[in-house]
């Protein structure tokens, strides 16, 4: 340890600590454009200049890459040192007169313009050569390089042509400090999604109040994954916990119930051309809108447009995808309430007024019509008529509004334009694509439109056809949170039913293999929807598996040899029947 | 007296029969033709249970399930839906018309349906007249002389 002084404050640092960083335990800002912590100190910008005093003896030195060796006194602000920085700024003016944080660093000092030559007018690139050595030692690609000598230096991809190296990882942007490097997109696309959300890291929490509360790696977008090199995150890192290693990992539990809760999916509105939706920035998506009002949103919960103002007029437009014969024939239940609320939400936050377009407005559950009410009170507009059209107002018409959603008022028999500037769609709730795949495996009914069967409507309303698996929440259809509770809270207890008994009760009636009669041919194993005939190959005849077998016979109706006795509907039964009742 | 056709009808325990249930709890009237067996799935249908139906006096056999996508048992309608058309190829070998056996979906609210279905299938059968199979009895004669009848035409072919 060695004692020096930075404007003859005393500090204790480590030998060979930069003068940068000893002045930033003290807190004396040292002005800097070409250093980065996580590079090596290039100096070449020359703005972080100091002068070192050891003895008699003054020296004018890089403070990012100069190492304290001995007790000497650094003087960062001196009338000499800021002569000096006001002349480096006024070259670097001279070079990349376009630099704002230049200007804003002379500015500071006093400097408004340079007494040099301006070579190149456009130019904002300093030559720092952050982002060649960004590239080649954070990311190990080594897309890019410095080109020519002395005045015509510059900044290129080899031959300056498209770098095949180059991942567009975009660290060579992240890390120029005047903003030369900028990342384009080729075509321009509306991310509808992010407009919402904000743009996210290749490293981030997936949402503020996850659990665990802990950053993942999206390793389809990480540097570290394409060339194995940045590993930034964990040099920050104090504590180590960055793991490259870690991946999805496959667990198998063994259970004596399972609870189906696999919710559902929000419908794609894309399709539906007439709304617009991902063209018109200002037509959300219901989840997209309830996004914005969070409050952990990027928008801090406020309703705002895509420009950042404020709405003058929002529609909701209820049964986008439900209640359509094109689509979803059923009515997703919770919507009516949730656009309810919206408008609550929008009357409260905002002055706009409000339009809800539905069809028949269900407010079937507790309070929820008083809710309605209320509503009404607020002086929201309800028309009854879905809304058909969203195209963007015509110019003598964007006064009120930036977007035109044509409906029909039932009520009044008319057509009607209602100028708006945000409209929310309120779309149905879907089944999950792979819902076939989850039915199929835990052998339980699924309807047409992919909600799973219930074993009765009203008697039944949480078991399945197979025992033991039980269903919660909307994967077994539409419904609202107190409802989806009241499943979930239901299952629980027919699974602590089973937990407590310690033994399944089985119906009398399943099918039995007569093993002197059956071939091996395998026919049934096939057949069985609920996969409880296997086949014994030290035997060589097929088995049934009774606590798994619904007697439903196919397999007794298929088999050739008859060896498979259907109990309660044998062969022999329903023969007899057939001759006793055509006799 | 007119023909009164006799009807075997297989429904599936849950929709079909259900439904056959409800039309007779609303007190619809439908012919008494249709002599129902209940099974517990369309798919228990054995394609021996029609066969030996129409050898035993059948003039007409109507089996229902539930409509596709709906079986309590996953997928046991759509093993009936594969059996159906063979076993019809199977009933037109045997020289018994195809339409006398009916696969049909119908559903536990189905009551209606199921009496219209019952009634209209009834007519049809009345229309076509009994099955007359019963004298019909196996001849092992019958296929020795398949087999000289087709040596026969092998002959004629050399």
């Amino acid at each position: 340890m060695i004692t020096v002084t930075i404007d003859d404050k005393p500090i204790q640092v480590e030998e060979e600590t930069s003068i940068l960083n000893a002045a930033k335990e003290l807190g004396i800002n040292i002005p800097t454009l070409c250093y980065n912590e996580l590079l090596e100190p290039y100096a070449v910008c020359r703005i972080c200049i100091v002068e070192v005093v050891r003895g008699k003896r003054r020296r004018l030195v890089t403070a990012c890459n100069y190492p304290l060796r001995e007790p000497v006194a650094v003087y960062t602000n001196n009338e000499r040192i800021l002569n000096l920085r006001r002349m480096n700024l006024e070259l670097l003016m001279a070079q990349a007169p376009q630099a704002e944080v230049i200007q804003k660093l002379a500015a500071e000092l006093g400097v408004i313009r340079t007494r040099f030559p301006i070579a190149k007018p456009d130019n904002k690139c300093i030559l720092c050569g952050l982002c060649i050595q960004a590239c080649e030692k954070l990311v190990g690609v080594a897309a890019l390089g410095f080109a020519s000598r002395g005045a015509p230096r510059e900044v290129l991809t080899p031959f300056e042509e498209y770098s095949e190296n180059c991942i567009l990882c975009g660290a060579c942007a992240h890390f120029c400090p005047t903003g030369h490097i900028r990342m384009t997109d080729r075509e321009e696309a509306l991310l509808h999604s992010e407009l919402i959300l904000g743009p996210n890291k290749a490293i981030s929490i997936p949402f503020r109040q996850a659990i665990p509360n802990a950053p993942r790696i999206h390793t389809e977008h990480c540097i570290h994954f394409k060339t194995d090199g940045c590993m930034i995150c964990s040099k920050v890192c104090p504590k180590d916990c960055i793991n490259y290693e870690d991946k999805d990992e496959y667990e198998e539990i063994e259970a004596s119930a399972i609870i189906v809760a696999t919710g559902f999916k929000d419908f794609d509105p894309t399709p539906m051309k007439q709304y617009g939706y991902g063209k018109y920035p200002n037509v959300l998506s219901a989840l997209e809108f309830e996004q914005m009002n969070n409050a952990a949103s990027p928008t801090g919960g406020q309703i705002v447009l895509e420009n950042g103002k404020e709405p003058r007029s929002v529609a909701i437009l209820h049964c986008i995808g439900s209640r359509d014969e094109q689509h979803h024939k059923y009515c997703s239940r919770v919507c009516c309430m949730y656009a309810l609320k919206f408008a609550h939400l929008v009357k409260e936050k905002t002055s706009a007024e409000v339009y809800q377009l539905y069809i028949d407005m269900r407010a079937f559950g507790k309070g929820y019509e008083e809710f309605y009410q209320r509503l009404l009170d607020e002086g929201v507009h309800v028309i009854r008529g879905k809304g058909a059209e969203i195209i963007p107002a015509p110019p003598d018409q964007a006064g009120e509004g930036n977007l035109l959603v044509h409906c029909e008022d039932t009520l009044i028999s008319k057509f009607r334009e209602i100028p708006v500037d945000m409209v929310v769609l309120c779309t149905a709730l879907e089944a999950n694509a792979d819902s076939a795949d989850l039915a199929r495996k835990l052998n339980i009914s699924m309807g047409a439109d992919g909600w799973f069967i219930e074993a009765h409507p009203k008697l039944a309303p949480v078991s399945t056809t197979t025992d033991g698996v039980y269903l919660a929440g909307v994967c077994q259809g539409p419904k609202d949170i107190p409802d989806a509770v009241a499943q979930g809270s239901a299952a629980a207890g027919q699974v602590l039913k089973i937990l407590n008994q310690g033994e399944l009760f089985l119906d009398a009636a399943y099918a039995v293999i007569r093993e002197e009669y059956c071939s091996g041919c395998k026919i049934c194993n096939g057949l069985c929807p609920y996969s409880a005939i296997s086949f014994d190959e030290e035997k060589k005849i097929s088995v049934v598996n009774s606590a798994l077998c619904k007697a439903c016979g196919t397999c007794a109706a298929a088999c050739p040899s008859g060896a498979i006795v259907a109990r309660h509907f044998t062969d022999e039964q329903i023969y007899a029947q057939i001759e006793g009742i055509l006799a | 007296m007119s023909f009164e056709p006799k009807i075997l009808g297989l429904l599936c325990n849950w929709c079909s029969y259900t439904g056959a249930d409800l039309a007779g709890t609303a007190r619809m009237k439908y012919p008494p033709n249709l002599m129902s067996v209940r099974v517990m799935c369309s798919g228990r249908v054995d394609p021996g249970f029609i066969l030996d139906a129409f050898r035993a006096g059948a003039d007409g056999v109507l089996v229902c399930g539930c409509h596709p996508g709906d079986c309590h048992y996953v997928e046991g309608n759509y093993k009936c839906m594969r059996r159906i058309p063979l076993t019809k190829i199977l009933l037109k070998e045997l020289g018994i018309n195809e339409k006398r056996l009916r696969l049909e979906w119908v559903s536990a609210s189905e009551g209606v349906r199921f009496k219209e279905l019952v009634e209209e299938f009834t007519e049809q059968i009345r229309a076509m007249g009994p099955l007359k199979l019963k004298d019909w009895k196996f001849d092992s004669s019958l296929l020795s002389d398949a087999s000289e009848q087709e040596g026969s035409m092998e002959s004629a072919a050399s």
